[in-house]
C-alpha cells in the first residue's frame, strides 16, 4: 500500500494554502498508510543560507542549541529547522556530529524542510503544523512498511542531496546492489530502506549535472522492482511509475496547481478540482514541472 | 431497515456527504425483487472504494462524481451509470447487469468479471478485462498495457488504441480492436473475422451507442500455443 500526495503549485496565490491542503490531502491518505508519515515543504528561502532540518530524541533542547550556535531556529516538535549561512554548513555539520551525536541532520536545502514520525498521519502533520506552512511545492507520503521496520528514519520522504527529496510506493528488487554501487561514487545513506537508495540516485544523477528529467529516464534503466516515485527539487515536481505501473496513481492538473495523489480521493476537496484535467500518468514516462527560478 | 433514506419522484437519493457509505450498500444489500426503489442516485462519492457492490436486483444506480476501486463489483443484474471516473477494479466479477463509466476507469476494469455489459466512454488503463470470464467489455477510447491478459471467454472491443501486450497468455475471448496495438502478447493473434464475428461485434457497438462501421475493427483471439505443455521446453521452467 503507502499513500502519496504532492502539490506543485503555478499560482503563487494560493502558497498560503499549500501547507493545509497537502495536510488534508495526508489525512485522506490514511487508510492507505496509518503507521507513519511524513512530509518535505519548499518554502521561501534567504538568500545566502541553508536550512538544515534536524531530528533530535525527545525532550532535546533545540533553543539552547540555537543559541549555542548562534543561529536561527525554528522548532516543530522533535525536529527543528536550524538556518545557517551557506558557506558555515559543512562547519555546522562537523560541529553537530561532535557535540549533538544524538541529533539527525535529515534535510538540508536553501528552500526545503523535511518532516517525518511515526503515527497516524493527521496525527503527524499536526504535531508539526504542517496546516501552517506555506510554499511553492510539497510532497508527502503515508506510509504502510513492507522493506524495512515501522520507524521514523524508515518514513518518507528521503533526502539525500540539497533540496531533493523522493517518496515511494512499491518495493525495489535491486537496492542492496545499487546502493553498494552509490557508496563507491560517495552517495551516503542512513537506512537500509529501498527507497533510500532510489533517492540516492536520483541525487547521484543530479550531482552528475542530469536535469530532473533526464535522471529520472536514467531511473527507468537502474532500478527494479516496482514503484510510483513523486520527486522534489527546489524548482520542480517529478513523477515516475515502473513499466508494469501496478501502484495507483492520479494526477489533476489546472492553471492554479499540479496535483499528485494515489487515489482521487486525496484530491477530491483541492480548490477547482471539478474542472481540473484529470489523468493517470502512463507507465515508464516521466512526467516533470519546473517553476522559473 | 434503520436507513435515513430520502424518497422524491420514485428516485432514492444518497448523499454520500452526509450518510455512510455502508449504509449505502446495506440498503441496496436489503432490496427484495418486490422493492419500488429501483432507481437510485448517488452524490459526492469523491472517490469513495466500493460504491454500490454486490446488489443483486435489477435496479438503476447512478453516481454523480468520481468513485474509488471496486466500484459496481460483483454486480449482478443492475444497471449502474458512473457519472465521473471510476478507479481501479471497476465492475470487477460482475455477473450480469451494465455498468456505464462515462469518464475514464483505472485498471483492471471489468477484472475476471463472468457476465453483463461494461461500458468506459472514456480510455481504460492498464489491465483491462484481464481474466475475464464472460463479461462484455466496450472502450470507447483506448486501453492500457497487458489489456485483455488471461482473458478466457466473453467480447472485448477497443475502439481507440491498445497498449503494450495484449491479449497476452489468451484462453476464448474474443478481442476487437479498431485503433493501433502497441503490440501483442503471447500466444495472441490476429484472425479472420466471420460473419458471427461481425454480427456479435454489431451488437456490442449498438448497445453502447457507438457508431463505427464494424468493419474498421480487427479480431484477435489465442493461437492456443500455450494450452498443451510442449516437452521441448521443460528446460525453461
Amino acid at each position: 500500500m503507502c499513500g502519496i500526495a504532492g502539490l506543485f503549485l503555478k499560482n503563487p496565490a494560493l502558497e498560503a494554502e499549500l501547507g493545509g491542503l497537502t495536510a488534508g490531502m495526508l489525512a485522506v491518505l490514511s487508510e492507505r498508510g496509518p503507521d507513519s508519515a511524513g512530509f518535505a515543504i519548499y518554502g521561501n528561502g534567504v538568500p545566502g543560507m541553508t536550512k538544515l532540518t534536524l531530528r533530535g530524541p525527545a525532550g532535546f533542547d533545540f533553543a539552547a542549541l540555537g543559541a549555542a550556535l548562534g543561529e536561527k531556529i525554528t522548532i516543530r516538535d522533535d525536529h527543528a529547522v536550524l538556518l545557517v549561512p551557506a558557506d558555515a554548513e559543512g562547519t555546522v555539520r562537523v560541529v553537530l556530529k561532535r557535540d549533538y551525536p544524538a541529533l539527525a541532520v535529515v534535510a538540508a536545502g536553501s528552500r526545503m524542510e523535511l518532516f517525518k514520525g511515526v503515527g497516524l498521519p493527521a496525527d503527524v502533520t499536526a504535531r508539526f503544523g504542517l496546516a501552517g506552512m506555506s510554499g511553492s511545492h510539497a510532497i508527502g507520503h503515508t506510509r504502510m512498511a513492507t522493506e524495512s521496520a515501522v520507524t521514523t528514519q524508515g518514513a518518507h520522504p528521503f533526502s539525500t542531496g540539497p533540496d531533493q527529496c523522493l517518496v515511494h510506493n512499491g518495493s525495489l528488487s535491486n537496492h542492496n546492489d545499487m546502493r553498494r554501487r552509490l557508496i563507491r561514487e560517495h552517495i551516503t545513506f542512513e537506512t537500509q530502506n529501498d527507497t533510500e537508495v532510489a533517492a540516492g540516485f536520483l541525487s547521484w544523477q543530479l550531482r552528475s549535472g542530469a536535469k530532473l528529467d533526464a535522471a529520472l529516464h536514467a531511473a527507468l534503466d537502474a532500478l527494479d522492482g516496482f514503484y510510483t516515485f513523486v520527486v522534489g527539487t527546489e524548482t520542480g515536481f517529478g513523477v515516475l511509475r515502473d513499466p508494469v505501473a501496478c501502484k495507483p496513481a492520479v494526477m489533476a492538473e489546472t492553471d492554479d496547481y499540479v496535483a499528485f495523489g494515489s487515489e482521487y480521493r486525496a484530491m477530491a476537496d483541492l480548490p477547482g478540482i471539478s474542472k481540473a484535467h484529470l489523468f493517470e500518468p502512463e507507465p515508464a514516462q516521466v512526467y516533470f514541472w519546473e517553476r522559473a527560478a | 431497515m434503520n436507513v435515513a433514506l430520502r424518497t422524491s419522484t420514485d428516485v432514492v437519493t444518497f448523499d454520500l456527504a452526509s450518510e455512510p457509505l455502508r449504509a449505502l450498500n446495506a440498503g441496496l444489500a436489503a432490496l427484495t425483487p418486490a422493492t419500488n426503489r429501483t432507481a437510485w442516485r448517488i452524490t459526492n462519492p469523491r472517490g469513495a472504494h466500493a460504491i454500490a457492490v454486490g446488489v443483486t436486483l435489477p435496479v438503476d444506480i447512478t453516481i454523480e462524481g468520481h468513485v474509488g476501486y471496486y466500484c459496481a463489483g460483483m454486480n449482478d443484474g443492475a444497471s449502474v451509470t458512473i457519472a465521473g471516473n471510476a478507479g481501479p477494479g471497476v465492475a470487477e466479477n460482475m455477473m450480469s447487469g451494465t455498468v456505464h463509466v462515462l469518464g475514464d476507469a483505472s485498471q483492471a476494469a471489468g477484472a475476471t468479471a463472468h457476465g453483463g455489459l461494461l461500458i468506459i466512454a472514456g480510455n481504460a488503463a492498464a489491465r483491462c478485462g484481464i481474466s475475464m470470464k464472460g463479461v462484455d467489455i466496450v472502450v470507447k477510447g483506448s486501453v492500457g498495457h497487458m489489456s485483455g491478459f488471461m482473458a478466457q471467454s466473453g467480447n472485448f472491443v477497443i475502439c481507440g488504441d491498445a497498449g503494450e501486450a495484449l491479449g497476452d497468455s489468451l484462453y476464448e475471448a474474443k478481442i476487437f480492436v479498431r485503433g493501433k496495438v502497441a503490440s501483442l502478447g503471447t500466444d495472441c493473434e490476429q484472425k479472420p473475422m466471420t460473419p458471427e464475428d461481425v454480427s456479435i461485434l454489431a451488437s456490442l457497438l449498438r448497445r453502447a451507442d457507438c457508431g463505427f462501421d464494424p468493419a474498421t475493427f480487427r479480431l484477435y483471439g489465442s493461437a492456443r500455443n500455450l494450452y498443451h505443455f510442449h516437452v521441448d521446453n521443460a528446460g525453461d521452467y
